[in-house]
């Protein structure tokens, strides 16, 4: 992989690598067991650039390209897939549509405290009743004088607990069907937005996922981002994106669970030699290794065609598909290399594996990416 | 305020190291090469007191091509102009050599004081400092844990740790100090930084171009030789003292530290 990364790219990984595991690593264990939400190395994280990897400089951001984003979610979710959760959901589905589909005013206004880290964002989209359906959604934002009366019910929201500009799709035509959705822009704090429990996730436990509840919020019209009932697109696009995020996310795991795989078979010692000698573990270590590597490259090339401007929707939904089935598989077999000691929460290992899971559930199932690859092929 | 660090490449502390076939040198092929850890501190200090001063910070360093990369990672930290003095007859050089081509470099500088760190991890020698000073004929403040620039940037304020006291040496600039752990925390290398780092200038100067003859640096100059590098023993496997009680297992642990390990 690393024939393929420019100079640029490299630095990348050198610096984010290095900040992670001095900053982020001794803390991992603990913000996964209490579930907290590391506030200061996340405001460290927001004056290097992290919270603004691709956003102009002219808005405050990087202004990176897509390759050396990949870059920061895989090296930050190594070490912590929480953050990395929140680190990439912030940048693709929370700050992304704004900059692709904001008037000047709304990114002036919105964008550089976001890209600066000093607010975050979340992409509010999933309710009780819609997930996979996406044209379930049952929130509404009825246009009344010169706001909208928004009533919303959202769970699951990544980032929920501790964001501040929040992008909820509702229905401003109820009678529309899917062409009836928009999305509207509410800051936490409006009359109204309700912030729910924290959700107690099996892993990402240091994201603080909550619910996001509007009741009868006034939002101003010129919270309406793009036009009425384009939510669907804007959506759809931002998760185009996301979903090389989150596979960055998920190839940053398995590489976590790689390294301590490889780590603890050439230590621990059975029947005379390190298990790293037995022929049963080695078969585990190649495969590891070879499906952590393709999982990297799938994404770098959905990364590549995105720099590049091409169509990317079938190659992202493979990267991430892979990514993720990849991660859940190489982060099993790094427990099963620990044997008993995997299953305890004395190794990391433990936390890779319950991490890993839902890497094939968030931004789109296993099952929906199936289809949209097959959409994708079958129209070729 | 105009600042020059000097800046080492050294194997990671994470590689393994192994001797090569020659005894007296290391093999390099599957080293992750790093920005000497003291001359980090050396950087940061320097952009710290540009961002109260004023000022450029320059980067030097010295080697092969390879070098750029940890220059470039001071110029996304903040520093302004690297320079890479990279000639193959410098190869092998002691610190002598060292401080010579450093020197030759820095001659034609406009600058007030230069930071390197007190040494390399590599083979701690900490020799480049005091050849350097002594090459350009300036103070030289070694191992420093605290730099105050007075007001009028004609002098410094300096602290190194002596046996549990503080040293205060107070030098007129231009002068070369040394670093020492507990100076700053270096700063990582921010997404714009990096950004930025790509359209700094960064030049490559030969001995031809620093005036240097070639039979000055290298091999054939060294004043100092390396007999032989040898690896640290193998750690013994421990021994673990078996008994019923605390009582028992303490009797034991005893008994071999006197007979065996001969210690008590």
């Amino acid at each position: 992989m690393d024939t393929f990364l420019t100079d640029k790219n490299r630095a990348v990984r050198r610096s984010v690598r290095a900040f992670c595991e001095r900053e982020l690593g001794p803390i991992a264990k603990e913000i996964d067991q209490e579930a907290s939400f590391p506030w200061e190395v996340v405001e460290k994280m927001g004056k290097l650039g992290y919270f603004g990897i691709q956003v102009p400089k002219t808005l405050g951001g990087a202004g990176m390209d897509s390759v050396s984003y990949i870059i920061v979610i895989e090296e930050i979710s190594r070490v912590c897939a929480g953050l990395g959760l929140c680190v990439t959901v912030h940048n693709s589905v929370g700050v992304y549509p704004l900059l692709a589909f904001g008037s000047e005013e709304q990114k002036k206004k919105w964008v550089p405290p976001l890209a600066r880290g000093e607010k975050i964002g979340a992409f509010c989209f999933t309710e009780p009743n819609a997930g996979s359906d996406t044209a379930g959604i049952e929130a509404t934002a009825i246009r009344n004088g010169n706001h909208y009366l928004v009533n919303a019910n959202k769970v699951f929201v990544t980032n929920g607990g501790v964001a501040d500009v929040c992008l909820i799709f509702a229905r401003t035509d109820p009678n529309a069907g899917r062409k009836g959705i928009s999305v509207i822009v509410a800051e936490r704090g409006t009359p109204g937005f309700v912030v729910g429990d924290l959700e107690d996730l099996c892993g990402v436990r240091s994201n603080p996922v909550s619910s996001i509840r509007l009741y009868d919020s006034q939002l101003p019209l010129e919270n309406l981002l793009g036009k009425e009932g384009m939510g669907l697109r804007i959506g759809l696009t931002a998760l185009d994106a996301g979903r090389i995020g989150i596979a960055a996310q998920a190839v940053g795991i398995a590489q976590a669970a790689l390294e301590e795989g490889v780590r603890y078979a050439k230590q621990r010692r059975q029947f005379g030699a390190p298990i790293a000698k037995h022929q049963a573990v080695t078969m585990m270590i190649a495969d590891m290794a070879t499906q952590v590597e393709a999982a990297r490259l799938l994404t770098f090339r959905s990364a590549v065609l995105r720099d590049q401007g091409k169509p990317f929707t079938k190659e992202s939904a493979m990267a991430k598909l892979y990514a993720s089935e990849a991660s859940s598989k190489v982060t099993d077999m790094a427990v099963q290399i620990h044997g008993g000691y995997g299953y305890s929460k004395a190794y990391p290992v433990e936390r890779y594996y319950r991490d890993a899971r839902v890497t094939r559930i968030y931004e789109g199932t296993s099952e929906v990416h199936h289809l949209v690859i097959a959409r994708g092929v079958l129209e070729e | 305020m105009n600042i020059i660090v000097c800046l080492k490449q050294v194997p990671d502390t994470d590689s393994q190291i192994k001797v090569a076939p020659d005894g007296n040198s290391i093999v390099t092929d599957d080293v992750k090469w790093v920005m000497n850890p003291y001359d980090e501190f050396g950087v940061e200090e320097a952009l710290q007191i540009k961002e109260k001063m004023g000022g450029e910070v320059t980067v030097i360093g010295l080697g092969p091509k390879r070098v750029t990369e940890s220059i470039r990672t001071a110029l996304a930290m903040g520093a302004d102009k690297g320079i890479l003095i990279n000639d193959p007859a410098l190869e092998n050089s002691d610190a002598l050599a060292t401080g010579r081509a450093l020197a030759a470099a820095i001659k034609g500088l406009d600058y007030d004081l230069i930071f390197t760190g007190q040494r390399g991890v590599d083979d701690d020698m900490g020799l480049v400092g005091a050849t350097l000073a002594e090459f350009l004929d300036i103070p030289q403040l070694s191992i420093i844990v605290k730099a105050e620039i007075s007001e009028d940037g004609k002098s410094v304020k300096v602290n190194r740790a002596v046996e549990g006291q503080t040293l205060v040496i107070e030098s007129s600039l231009p002068a070369v100090i040394t670093t020492q752990k507990g100076l700053n925390e270096p700063r990582y290398a921010s997404l714009p930084g990096i950004m930025k780092a790509k359209k700094k200038p960064l030049e490559e100067k030969t001995l031809a171009d620093l005036g240097l003859d070639p039979s000055q640096v290298g091999e054939g100059a060294r004043k100092l030789k390396i007999m032989e590098l040898t690896p640290p023993p193998q750690r013994e496997t421990g021994k673990i003292i078996e008994g019923e009680t605390p009582e028992e297992k303490a009797a034991e642990l005893v008994r071999l530290l006197h007979e065996e390990a001969k210690l008590i």
